[in-house]
């Protein structure tokens, strides 16, 4: 058990009323033909891919700073799954192979 | 004549894709969040309660570092804003539902969404029963995949080297699929360009919140000007 449980609660907690108050947002507010503003539903059709590259960088925020060998497998890694997943389309298939290639080269390099 | 046998049936041949693919990542899920310290009942919890794919993966790794509430939330809200269109779609069909409406609202993920905008109802199928029960039943095939994952993780030793980099390459694979599925790139590269810079000068510990703002904000101006610019022209 990590030593702040209230912490984690309270991060779990938060996340879940958060992901659903937007999950509920359109209900609350549109019930009776009322247009969302231009600038709400801009931000929203646009945030998401730019957070997803955030937080692309933010995985491999500690690859710089780390050893030789932890940066080859991150790369490989990376690549491994980008490969795979250009070839098949499968996230499933794309997030296995690019963790083995990178778990092994961290065991074995 | 409405069947309630047929209507089972319906949500549990629909949910199929589901179940595999939602089975498999909660896996990961789980397996992570033991490694992280946090054991079977930790994902349990976040499964029944958050229920958001890609932002049970962040949620691990920020409470594995500890990360302050305020970037923890900032994030959900971030990431998940996506969700405030799913709901717009069934505004009418939801509210039929009755008792399940709240229900349904809070099983609206992704795939969940996808599902529901391709699915064409036969005769004897009762629509709003089956869709609660197409809700409910991905969203236990995702408990039951944390639950599965994290009694695995609890078997394998302790500090396994490099299954973490499973969240990894999940993002690059929606980075991937928004790349070429995008009307515009630009959201991407914005937010590439905030992530360096905001590391560069702020270092590994403390910059994801300030690039999120500064994404956030970018394009707000970005979707501001190019209207302008449509104005003008």
């Amino acid at each position: 058990m990590k030593p702040d449980a209230s912490y984690a609660a309270a991060a779990i907690l938060i996340s879940g009323a958060i992901t659903y108050l937007l999950r509920a947002l359109p209900f609350l507010v549109f019930h009776d033909g009322r247009q969302m503003p231009a600038w709400i539903s801009g931000l929203a059709s646009a945030l998401p891919a730019a957070i997803m590259a955030i937080l692309v960088v933010y995985c491999l925020k500690d690859v710089p700073a780390s050893s030789a060998q932890t940066q080859l497998a991150a790369a490989a890694g990376v690549a491994a799954t980008a490969a795979v997943h250009l070839w098949r389309r499968s996230t499933i298939l794309s997030v296995f192979a690019g963790t083995a290639v990178y778990m092994l080269l961290l065991a074995f390099l | 004549m409405k069947d309630r046998r047929k209507t089972l049936q319906f949500a549990l041949m629909k949910t199929l894709p589901i179940a595999v693919s939602y089975f498999f990542v909660a896996v990961a899920f789980g397996m992570l969040m033991t490694q992280a310290g946090y054991p079977l009942p930790w994902s349990l919890f976040t499964s029944v309660w958050v229920y958001s794919g890609a932002f049970q993966f962040v949620l691990v790794s920020f409470l594995a570092a500890g990360a302050p509430l305020l970037t923890i939330s900032l994030t959900a809200l971030f990431m998940s804003s996506r969700h405030i269109f799913y709901g717009l779609s069934f505004l009418q069909e939801f509210r039929r539902a009755g008792k399940a409406f709240p229900y349904l609202i809070f099983g609206l993920t992704d795939e969940v969404y996808s599902l529901f905008c391709s699915l064409e109802y036969p005769p004897e199928v009762d629509q709003p029963r089956a869709m609660f029960e197409i809700a409910l039943f991905s969203q236990l095939y995702w408990i039951l995949g944390s639950v599965a994952g994290a009694a695995a993780g609890s078997l394998l030793p302790a500090n396994v080297k490099g299954i973490d980099f499973c969240l990894t390459a999940l993002f690059v694979t929606i980075v991937l699929d928004q790349w070429k599925n995008a009307a515009s790139r630009r959201p991407a590269l914005i937010g590439f360009a905030c992530a360096l810079v905001c590391l560069a000068l702020l270092g590994a510990s403390r910059f994801i919140l300030p690039a999120m703002m500064l994404a956030a904000g970018l394009l707000l101006l970005d979707a501001k000007f190019r209207k302008e610019a449509a104005h003008e022209a």
